[in-house]
């Protein structure tokens, strides 16, 4: 998988909030032309600090998962799902609990103050 | 008498045997060197008898043929009664059929031995006669019959085999009322038995009390109470006269002064007889009481001639369990191996059962007939619980018990009694309810030899060597040890002992926080509070691995940063550590709303501040409902909604309740002395002294108090972490409860406080227990883990032996002085308040939470009912 915060040509990238709406080590939402995303905020993360995550969590149903817990398991970054603690890898949104279940995510990154989502 | 030749010829025109043949039968062993190995009777001991004989290799010497008189192979009675609800013959059946087709044994049923001859060592049936080099008898019992005019047919049915159950069932076809004659522990099966087929079901008992055998007086009544209950009539002290026909029902039981019972079955078990025929017929010496008399080696006064089970008399003494039957069997077939034996001198005749749903449990001496023995007795009437203890005239050993209602004290008591184990220095709390359910004595504290499986006789070394030897898995060291494969009953012990000696050995017992932290959750307290560490991020640089933590490190000494030094958890480097609720100081329901709880100290509440609630909920739209804590919880919240939820609150002089962390929640109260024509101190005060003290306090789990003002206990403080009582001279503190899935009752820890030394000892109390408990562990958990129990702890807390009474209360102090609102202070800090947004970019609310309304209130839509909204609705 291409590393999702290089920039693709042919990609839109979409202004979404400010950097200052972060909130380090921990998840904020925002609203994206009817989508929900999660953004996982890693400042002192030595490669990849940010993340664009679906906000849905799939086993309660709700739009919870920006109000994780972010934590490491076995060296993937990931997301502890609020309601029944399923873990979902940030990069690539997959449940580490259940093979079938893959979250949605994004291309994101920091640009001028500004955090960009990549539109497909 | 027929002598084994008028049998032979006599077989000849019936059913042929063709291994029955005299000569052949002669004739092969001698050919094989094989000697002759009949055992008569394939009953459970039998059986057991006849396994232990092929695993010890008994094959190479013997051919074995095993008589029965019942057409089917050996199968557990001792769960008969399931034959009603659902267990077939074969289901019941204890043992494969294959172990009876080993080569060189021979399984004979419907074959009833008729003679023995012992001049010719031949016994004798109905198909012929079979030579033994030995002989061993294990015809087990008969029920006794009284001689009662009138009973026949299924005014005269018995409990004892599959064909007699058959008979039952039968009778039962149209039947409505059915009643046992006897109320031991034979009759109360039979009663269940008689249940089971959707009859009326009565017992009826010579004796003024159930189970005179193994029940004293209480406990009989205990026993009464608890099957009446079940609609099961019990009538005691009566015997039956005649049996005449009846009006109403097929038969009249007529007792003395001119009382009846009708019904339209009655089944006897009024007591068993060594089923001892065959042997007086051979002239083998009888017991008193019936029964081949044996010596310790189970061998009656023919030397070729063994009995075991029901059928032989050790002694003077019947053994009716299966536990001694088995015993004997393993001797005998030892012995007939030419292995070592152990002597049979006499058994524990402790048992329990569970009747008709009851638990019932007889250990020792339950009688207290030993000179000097005294008694401890606990009668709850309520619930028609009894527990008794005897113990010997020193006061040191426990000799005997009787159990009605709740048998997770058998085990204890048992092991207690067998391994002559010292008792606790209030012999009492062994029977007392006061640690939920069963007193606690460890599996550790057992010795080697202790008996864990009294069927097959496996001892806690046993199991030992069993795991030494790689056994870990519980189901294999079951068929491995055979341990729980008998009656069942010591189920529970075996996983306890399994379960300790695989943490003895250290096997897949890592205690390790999670991967990144090698450390129990006491350590890094200890850690964290000797180095003064006050962040997770310098905790993990120091101690840990990795640059981040995870979903059970991180709340874990976010946790025990609090505990120590209760720094605001919305401060930037706390925030990331908070779980689900801490994190936005709510509780997160199931649609992703929250809600919130005001602090109430001590359930007390003035009328502004309900109006206040009231005009909050009213607001917000919030669905209302009191707790079980004397608050009131507001569901429904989005995340955005929190902050100003708690301006308004806050405005109006509210707390946060801390409703949603592992930390001090509430404070319950009854109203005490000032209203109260009954209390005797303030209880409602000392709650909110209580309350304010320990408001914000974080520990390992939740924190739950009560106060009461006197002792009819309304604020159920005993079922509380801490528990306050009031006295005529102050307050009983009491440690160590909970209700929730496992419910606990709070112990006594100390009388008659004044008020600074209830906080005082508090204040220890918790502190110790946030130093010294796991993770997520209650106080009635970790109380029960500690080492030492109670008295360790009264030792720690009242009486200071560590030397940590002041630094507990300093560190306990400055908890308290460092208290602040979080939410309070989250409000003041723009920062802090940035994550309440629901969506950073967009103002509207989460367009995916929808509501109905119910009873007057909304709460959120079932899945099954989203179809329901209006298309315009989801888009607006």
């Amino acid at each position: 998988m291409s590393q999702p915060n290089t920039q693709r040509t042919l990609a839109t990238w979409k202004r979404v909030c400010s950097e200052a709406d972060l909130v380090s080590n921990s998840g904020v939402v925002v609203w994206l032309d009817g989508a929900q995303v999660a953004l996982f905020y890693l400042p002192g993360a030595q490669d990849q600090t940010l993340y664009a995550i679906d906000n849905h969590d799939p086993e309660s149903g709700a739009n919870v998962i920006g109000r994780g817990l972010i934590g490491s398991i076995k060296g993937d970054l990931v997301v502890a799902a609020p309601i029944y603690k399923q873990h979902y890898r940030l990069e690539d949104g997959q449940c580490l609990e259940a093979p079938d279940q893959r979250l949605r995510v994004w291309p994101v990154r920091l640009n001028g103050g500004g955090v960009e989502l990549a539109l497909d | 008498m027929r002598t084994g030749k008028d049998a032979w010829n006599r077989k000849v025109s019936g059913v042929f045997f063709c291994f029955l043949n005299r000569d052949e039968l002669c004739r092969v062993p001698y050919m094989n060197n094989l000697k002759t190995l009949v055992v008569v009777g394939n009953g459970m001991v039998g059986h057991h008898c006849v396994a232990q004989l092929i695993e010890r290799g008994a094959l190479d010497h013997y051919r074995l043929h095993v008589f029965s008189e019942e057409p089917m192979r050996a199968y557990d009675r001792v769960h008969l009664s399931e034959y009603f609800t659902g267990r077939d013959a074969e289901s019941l059946a204890l043992s494969d059929a294959s172990l009876y087709q080993t080569p060189g044994v021979t399984l004979h049923l419907g074959v009833p031995v008729l003679e023995i001859d012992r001049a010719r060592c031949e016994v004798i049936t109905a198909n012929g006669c079979v030579a033994y080099d030995k002989l061993v008898l294990a015809t087990g019992s008969y029920p006794f019959v009284p001689p009662i005019d009138g009973a026949e047919g299924d005014s005269r049915l018995v409990y004892r085999t599959l064909e007699d159950l058959d008979a039952i069932r039968k009778a039962a076809a149209n039947a409505k009322r059915g009643v046992v004659v006897g109320g031991g522990l034979l009759g109360l099966e039979a009663a269940n038995a008689l249940k089971s087929l959707g009859l009326e079901a009565h017992v009826v008992e010579f004796a003024p009390r159930l189970m005179p055998v193994q029940l004293d007086d209480f406990g009989g009544l205990a026993l009464k109470a608890q099957i009446e209950r079940l609609g099961v009539g019990v009538h005691l002290s009566r015997a039956t006269q005649s049996i005449s026909a009846g009006e109403h029902y097929r038969y009249r039981m007529n007792f003395a002064n001119d009382e009846f019972l009708e019904t339209d079955l009655i089944v006897f078990s009024a007591g068993i007889r060594a089923q001892d025929a065959l042997a007086r017929q051979a002239g083998l010496d009888i017991g008193p009481r019936g029964g081949v008399v044996i010596n310790d080696e189970c061998l009656s006064c023919d030397p070729h001639i063994y009995a075991i089970g029901e059928c032989a008399s050790w002694n003077g003494s019947l053994f009716g369990l299966v536990a001694p039957g088995y015993q004997m069997a393993r001797g005998v077939a030892a012995l007939l191996c030419a292995q070592t034996a152990e002597p049979f001198v006499g058994a524990d005749m402790s048992t329990k059962l569970k009747l008709l749903g009851v638990d019932v449990g007889s250990i020792g001496d339950a009688h207290a007939h030993t000179p000097g023995a005294r008694s401890y007795q606990f009668i709850d009437e309520a619930s028609a619980s009894y527990r008794r203890l005897v113990v010997d005239a020193s006061g040191k050993q426990v000799i005997g018990a009787v159990l009605v209602g709740d048998n997770s004290y058998y085990d204890t008591l048992l092991q207690y009694m067998q391994n002559g184990i010292a008792l606790p220095s209030e012999p009492a709390s062994l029977i007392l309810p006061s640690s939920s359910g069963a007193p606690t004595l460890g599996p550790g504290a057992l010795p080697e030899s202790a008996t864990v499986c009294s069927c097959h006789n496996v001892t806690k070394g046993a199991i030992c060597s069993a795991i030494d030897s790689g056994c870990s898995d519980l189901g294999l060291l079951k068929s491995q040890t055979k341990a729980c494969t008998g009656c069942g009953g010591c189920a529970g012990l075996l996983k306890q002992v399994f379960e300790h000696e695989l943490i003895a050995r250290g096997v897949s017992v890592d205690k390790s926080l999670c991967e990144h932290f090698a450390y129990t959750r006491q350590e890094l307290y200890a850690l964290v509070r000797v180095e003064g560490i006050i962040t997770f991020d310098e905790l993990l640089a120091k101690h840990g691995r990795g640059h981040i933590g995870c979903d059970v490190c991180k709340p874990a000494v976010g946790s025990i940063l609090a505990s120590c030094w209760n720094q605001p958890i919305m401060d930037a480097s706390l925030v990331p550590l908070q779980d689900t609720n801490d994190t936005f100081m709510a509780n997160m329901q199931k649609n992703g709303t929250y809600s919130v709880v005001p602090r109430i100290p001590g359930g007390e509440i003035t009328a502004d501040k309900l109006i206040v609630i009231g005009e909050v909920a009213k607001k917000y739209d919030l669905y209302t409902k009191i707790t079980g804590g004397q608050r009131i919880d507001l569901f429904g919240a989005q995340l955005h909604e929190l902050p100003d939820i708690w301006s308004e609150l806050i405005a109006a002089g509210f707390e946060t309740g801390h409703a949603y962390g592992k930390s001090t929640r509430t404070v319950k109260s009854c109203v005490g002395s000032t209203w109260c024509r009954y209390g005797v101190q303030d209880s409602v005060k000392m709650a909110l002294l209580i309350e304010d003290r320990y408001k914000g306090l974080r520990s390992p789990h939740k924190l739950k108090f009560a106060v009461s003002g006197c002792t009819r206990e309304c604020a159920e403080a005993q079922s509380k972490d801490v528990g306050v009582i009031a006295t005529e001279k102050g307050w009983n503190l009491y440690i160590a409860g909970n209700g929730g899935m496992r419910p606990r009752h709070a112990e006594l820890f100390a009388t008659d406080l004044d008020d600074a030394t209830l906080i005082r000892y508090i204040d220890r109390f918790l502190m110790f227990y946030i130093r010294t408990a796991d993770k997520l562990q209650r106080t009635s958990v970790w109380r029960e883990s500690l080492e030492g129990g109670l008295d360790f702890l009264k030792d720690v807390i009242l009486h200071d032996s560590l030397g940590l009474g002041d630094e507990l209360e300093a560190q306990m102090q400055l908890v308290v002085d460092r208290y602040e609102c979080e939410w309070a202070n989250a409000l003041k800090d723009p920062e802090k308040l940035k994550r309440f947004r629901t969506f950073v970019n967009d103002k509207r609310p989460d367009p995916d939470i929808h509501f109905v309304q119910e009873r007057g209130q909304r709460r959120p839509i079932m899945a099954a009912e989203l179809n329901l909204i209006p298309v315009t609705e989801e888009i607006a």
